[in-house]
């Protein structure tokens, strides 16, 4: 089971001394927090796309995602979420095969539609075709990362004729995909039609709803021939703050969640922790509530735990990481790895992606490469011509 | 047997828009008794639920003994909504009520409408603010709406709003015996139509 976190990237006002990151700060803080993640032995680091104040999570994540992974060794570097709506599926295409390239395939992402409504007259685009586009981009996207050559029409893009996206995925093999969804039945289904996995982000929602979303993508996963459904390849957020006191930390992070965005000067804490993942106390409370996760979806694949937000400064934030590294996650990897029965799989990676591709098909160029266009090779002089 | 759900507004103990809600409810069962149908009421003060429909608001879910009225409510037969004429308008309370219910899982249900207010003055609050509400909604409004100022409690008003709830439960009746509602399912997309959609 792979664990880790992940981050939305905002700039928070720290409520306890009304001090406010700058961008840069808390764009390097990210680093910072992502680079722990690794020296802890967390699995996975995910990334949010965004596009507005009050956020610093990257337009286009492979930036990050690329200088992070020059940093680490084993860090599996994701995303929550890629814009599948508004971003156009083939600069996704070449992005992101261009980050699996530079992180050796240390790389995978989620797709997302997004929660900012104005994001989508921003590029162009209807909130109201929001599922229509997740699903006819995505659809290019998993085109062109399989099919060298492509011709392409759909409703939201221009057509493509004999297109090639470069370049091509590393060993031949996509990173591996999720798709998330907090409350749409069609996400699910889309992914389970792929064999995709699919991740929901129960952060602020209830259990029987998370329960509901993740037994239909598991259904329809079998019904689409994938495997049975208890395989189909499931994840799950998660908001946690530790001390080694319960009560140490139940009054450290208080001031964090009544003035925090989303949720923030709403329901009492206890009430928000009872009803969603948020789990404030000791780590054993922390290992305990996230064992119960596996009585509520089964057996999964992958668990990340929302930490930075809400204004918490970095040195908080970094202590968060050690206790996750050093004392919740060996425990829940063992607990968890005991309990799952052996024909359900872990969460694909590009080793066991190229492995069950039967190994690696990279594109070898036998002959001097010409460009389909202009009938010229990279060498030769390529200047206009004036007619 | 039919389940309706009355809800009313008010605050105060005694409040006169539960003593309409439980006006209202009395006279639709008894309708539809007439009319060979079993009904119960259920009565729901907001008040009780004051905090859990600002959660509701502020974090998108329901929670406790509000989700389960959340579930009664989308399977009743037919709501009974009273509220308080608050500045000229619906009160905040059932408004906010209003808009954490899952837009969708009102469609097609029989509503009557109610307010009580001071004075008779803010009567038109049903036709100006109750009613477009439940159109959006799509819901299904009968045509009488009740409204009850101070002085209809007693005196010469009383007689008049004994004669407007008899009518607007009548009607209520009508829409529910006539035509039993039929609750609004999720509707699951299979991916291939999803496809073809976008195609």
């Amino acid at each position: 089971m792979q664990f880790g976190i992940f981050t939305i990237g905002d700039v928070t006002t720290d409520p306890t001394n009304g001090r406010t990151p700058t961008e840069h700060e808390r764009i390097m803080a990210t680093v910072e927090i992502a680079k722990k993640a690794e020296e802890v032995g967390l699995d996975v680091f995910a990334t949010g796309e965004h596009h507005n104040p009050p956020f610093i999570a990257p337009a286009n994540p492979p930036i990050l995602l690329a200088h992070i992974a020059a940093q680490t060794e084993k860090l599996l570097l994701s995303t929550a979420t890629t814009l599948i709506t508004t971003n156009d599926p083939v600069r996704l295409a070449e992005d992101y095969a261009y980050v699996q390239h530079l992180t050796g395939g240390r790389v995978d992402l989620m797709m997302g539609r997004g929660n900012t409504g104005p994001v989508y007259p921003w590029f162009g685009k209807d909130i109201r075709d929001g599922i229509r586009l997740a699903v006819e981009n995505y659809a290019l996207l998993h085109a062109l990362w399989r099919n060298e050559v492509v011709d392409w029409e759909g409703q939201y893009r221009t057509p493509l004729h004999q297109f090639t996206a470069t370049p091509r995925p590393l060993d031949g093999v996509p990173p591996f995909v999720w798709h998330g969804s907090i409350r749409s039945p069609e996400i699910a289904e889309q992914a389970a039609y792929y064999g995709d996995g699919f991740f929901h982000n129960n952060i602020f929602w209830p259990s029987y709803h998370t329960k509901r979303m993740v037994e239909l993508y598991r259904a329809r996963y079998e019904h689409y021939g994938h495997g049975a459904a208890d395989q189909a390849i499931v994840g799950l957020g998660g908001q946690v703050f530790m001390r080694k006191n319960s009560q140490d930390a139940i009054n450290e992070f208080r001031p964090y969640f009544d003035n925090a965005p989303v949720y923030g000067h709403g329901p009492s804490m206890e009430d928000f922790t009872r009803e969603t993942p948020l789990t404030v106390g000791s780590p054993d409370q922390v290992i305990e509530r996230y064992l119960g996760m596996r009585d509520i979806v089964g057996d999964y694949q992958r668990q990340l735990f929302l930490i930075d937000h809400a204004g918490l400064p970095l040195k908080t934030v970094l202590e968060q990481i050690d206790i996750l590294g050093e004392e919740v996650v060996p425990v829940l990897r063992k607990e968890f790895a005991a309990l799952k029965p052996a024909h359900v799989p872990d969460a694909p990676t590009h080793a066991s992606l190229v492995e069950a591709a039967g190994g690696p098909k990279e594109r070898v160029a036998t002959e001097p490469q010409v460009d389909r266009w202009t009938g010229t090779r990279a060498e030769d002089d390529n200047e206009l011509k004036e007619v | 047997m039919r389940n309706i759900i009355a809800i009313s507004g008010g605050l105060s103990t005694p409040s006169s828009s539960r003593t309409l809600a439980e006006d209202l409810g009395r006279e639709a069962v008894e309708s539809l008794r007439s009319r060979g149908e079993q009904a119960a009421v259920e009565l729901v003060e907001l008040r009780d639920h004051a905090h859990a429909i600002m959660d509701n608001m502020l974090t998108g879910f329901p929670t406790g003994e509000f989700a389960e009225l959340m579930e009664r409510l989308v399977e009743a037969d037919a709501i009974i909504v009273v509220t308080p004429t608050f500045s000229a308008g619906i009160s905040g309370l059932v408004k906010s009520f209003f808009d954490v219910v899952e837009k969708e899982k009102l469609e097609g249900m029989p509503v009557l409408m109610a307010a009580t207010g001071g004075t008779e003055r803010h009567s038109l609050v049903i036709e100006y603010a109750m009613r477009p509400l439940f159109a959006y909604l799509k819901a299904i409004p009968v045509g009488t709406g009740v409204y009850a100022a101070t002085s209809d409690f007693g005196g010469e008003g009383a007689a008049a709003l004994r004669g407007r709830v008899q009518r607007a439960a009548t009607e209520l009746a009508d829409v529910v015996a006539g035509a039993p509602r039929r609750v609004k399912q999720d509707d699951f997309v299979d991916f291939e139509t999803l496809l073809r959609r976008s195609a």
